[in-house]
């Protein structure tokens, strides 16, 4: 019975071609919509936490004045950095900045950079990687040597796209920086800026040499590498209580300093692009949704066709329930073949959007087999329905159904 | 061929509708059929005619009274038993042929095969004999569509007898053909009663139709108002008025 079944099902696709083919569209296309806006807002979070790790994951930034700015807040000295090195538990190290913009020239090329003035350790705490080269070491930064790391689009931009800078000299106003090394792409960061796009050198070549101050009491801020598994809230409170002291800062007066937390920025970022995933996904299931209504008219349009059909087959002596298993197989037939049409598609979809978009394609199994359960309940109850309706009646009343 | 019961029918009623628009299709309709007999059912629309048949062919279920066919009380069964029954006795031929849509005249006449579990093969044998018994082998591979009124009555006839039915029912099997192709379709039917003793229930409003049936059974109001009784047992080739 389920054979014969099978086979008088697949015949009726067969001679109902049109109509097979607009319930399988509806279905593909919804399938295909939820599955590919879900996989691509997966890609898109996993990108966002990537970039973050770029920019190392497990550091603290103390920076001056409340939140990014730091207007009228003081600037912290070398004596703050080597406070918190020494009496904080759970650093691993830290890095003093120094930011200075200026123009860099090379030859004929010039351009307006970010140099960024950081100790030996900072490479290690900020997760850089070396294309060609070496890091400068601690002596270089006791001596405030004139040596600097350079990004890959400061290469492309100052010296070419094949050119090997090292050993050659980037001019600024006052001093030259030799070349001795160019740091591995990172791409963009969290915050839309270019990684790539600065030149980072020992802090005291940018506080002796660039500003010319040597008194070390202009570092904008401080980063800090923290023991993995060591409590983050421990050491940011442990920093802020030395802060204040050091600072001065009044028992009733708030911070003029900020302890900001790179994996508490992950989270905010990550669950803001968490949202953005569930509300496409929610489009892309009010589609599916519009997928099985499209379905539901097909069925409900053929209907008269179909009862009629349904009344022949009674009238030849077919049962109620072979005549349903048919129209169950049928539904089943054409969901299933949109279910796995739609996530073929999707996945061809995501492969190539995800390039477009710069976000990796995450295979993620669980909303395939969602999306598919989903269409396949839809196609079922729609080409069921009127199936199981009409397979109540009498013979002739289904015959004479107009 | 003949002699056997068939049908017993005793105080048939089906009424349509309920209250005010309530209407008395049957009022308790007795009759009695033998196996081989060809009887054509008259009556003007609304008699109940269709309606009659409708039940003798178990595709409708009577309000009371009881309803034999071969020893088989009817009126107790449910909808798939009495599927059962028209699937391994019965046949039809509609008005409106009914045959599918947009499939082939092999495939319409292998239906009813499917149902009973024939092979693949026996199917194509049995359903190219039943178009070849009907003329129509040159035609297996048209749809419907592709085949005139005469052509689509002769497709459903082959589909009704390709299952060797005990009885055959036709409502109204010439309504929708012309002279020529109504000659053939029931030249087709009478060969089908003398030469495989099936027995067939034909309703029609046609006078000469009718003509070809040895029993003519009149219906009025949901009653029965005359029966000719069966011709050919009183050696009479002309049914009485």
């Amino acid at each position: 019975m389920i054979f014969n079944s099978f086979l008088i099902a697949l015949r009726e696709i067969r001679r109902n071609l049109t109509r097979s083919f607009l319930t399988v569209v509806g279905i593909v296309i919804g399938v295909a919509a939820v599955i590919t806006m879900v996989t691509l807002g997966r890609g898109a979070t996993a990108a966002v936490k990537d970039q973050i790790t770029k920019m190392g994951s497990n550091i603290l930034v103390l920076l001056p004045g409340q939140g990014w700015g730091s207007w009228g807040a003081p600037q912290f000295n070398i004596k703050d950095v080597n406070a918190i090195s020494e009496q904080i538990p759970g650093i691993v190290s830290l890095s003093p900045r120094v930011q200075a913009m200026e123009k860099a020239v090379y030859q004929e090329n010039e351009r307006d950079s970010d140099i960024q003035g950081a100790a030996a350790s900072y490479f290690a705490i900020t997760n850089w990687e070396l294309s060609l080269g070496r890091f400068f070491n601690e002596e270089e930064v006791t001596e405030a040597a004139a040596v600097c790391v350079i990004g890959e689009t400061i290469r492309k931009e100052l010296f070419g796209e094949d050119v090997d800078p090292v050993g050659l000299k980037i001019r600024f106003k006052s001093l030259s920086l030799e070349v001795i090394g160019v740091t591995a792409a990172k791409g963009q960061g969290g915050f839309s800026d270019d990684l790539d796009d600065n030149i980072i050198t020992p802090y005291t070549t940018v506080l002796r040499r660039l500003k010319g101050r040597g008194n070390g009491n202009n570092i904008n801020q401080v980063t800090i590498s923290v023991a993995k598994g060591y409590p983050r809230a421990n050491v940011v409170a442990d920093i802020s209580a030395l802060m204040r002291e050091r600072r001065n800062v009044g028992a009733n007066e708030a911070d003029n300093f900020n302890v900001y937390d790179s994996l508490q920025l992950a989270e905010v970022m990550s669950s803001s692009t968490q949202l953005m995933t569930s509300l496409l996904g929610a489009v892309a299931g009010v589609s599916l949704l519009v997928g099985g209504i499209g379905i539901m008219n097909i069925m409900l349009v053929s209907v008269t066709e179909r009862t009629r059909e349904i009344g022949i087959r009674l009238a030849i002596g077919a049962r109620a329930r072979e005549v349903l298993l048919q129209f169950l197989v049928e539904a089943v037939t054409l969901s299933c073949v949109g279910g796995v049409a739609g996530i073929i598609l999707a996945y061809g979809l995501c492969a190539s959007l995800a390039k477009v978009i710069g976000a990796p394609f995450l295979f993620d199994p669980k909303i395939n087999i969602i999306a598919f359960i989903f269409s396949a309940a839809i196609g079922i109850l729609f080409g069921f329905m009127p199936a199981r309706r009409a397979a109540r009646l009498d013979p002739i009343d289904a015959l004479r159904h107009e | 061929m003949s002699g056997e019961t068939l049908i017993e029918l005793r105080g048939l009623t089906k009424t349509y509708g309920t209250g005010e628009a309530a209407f008395q299709a049957l009022r308790g309709v007795d009759l009695s059929i033998r196996r081989g007999e060809f009887i054509a059912v008259m009556g003007p629309s609304g008699s109940g005619k269709s309606t009659l048949m409708n039940l003798l062919g178990c595709l409708d279920s009577p309000d009371s009274g009881s309803y034999r066919f071969k020893g088989i009380e009817v009126e107790t069964l449910n909808k798939d038993q009495r599927s059962l029954i028209r699937r391994h006795a019965l046949g039809f031929v509609f008005q409106g042929f009914n045959l599918l849509a947009r499939t082939s005249a092999l495939e319409n006449v292998e239906l009813p095969l499917l149902y009973r579990g024939y092979s693949r093969k026996q199917r194509h044998q049995m359903a190219r004999a039943a178009l070849a018994s009907v003329g129509l082998s040159d035609k297996e591979r048209n749809a419907p569509a592709e085949l005139s009124g005469g052509q689509q009555q002769r497709v459903a006839i082959a589909r009704a007898i390709v299952t060797q039915p005990d009885t055959l029912f036709a409502d109204e099997p010439t309504g929708n053909l012309d002279s020529k192709t109504t000659k053939e379709t029931m030249d087709l039917l009478c060969n089908l009663n003398a030469e495989r003793g099936i027995s067939i229930i034909m309703v029609t409003h046609e006078e000469e139709v009718a003509t070809y049936a040895r029993r003519i059974i009149q219906v009025r109001d949901g009653l029965i108002s005359h029966d000719s009784g069966d011709e050919s047992l009183k050696h009479t080739s002309t049914p009485a008025p």
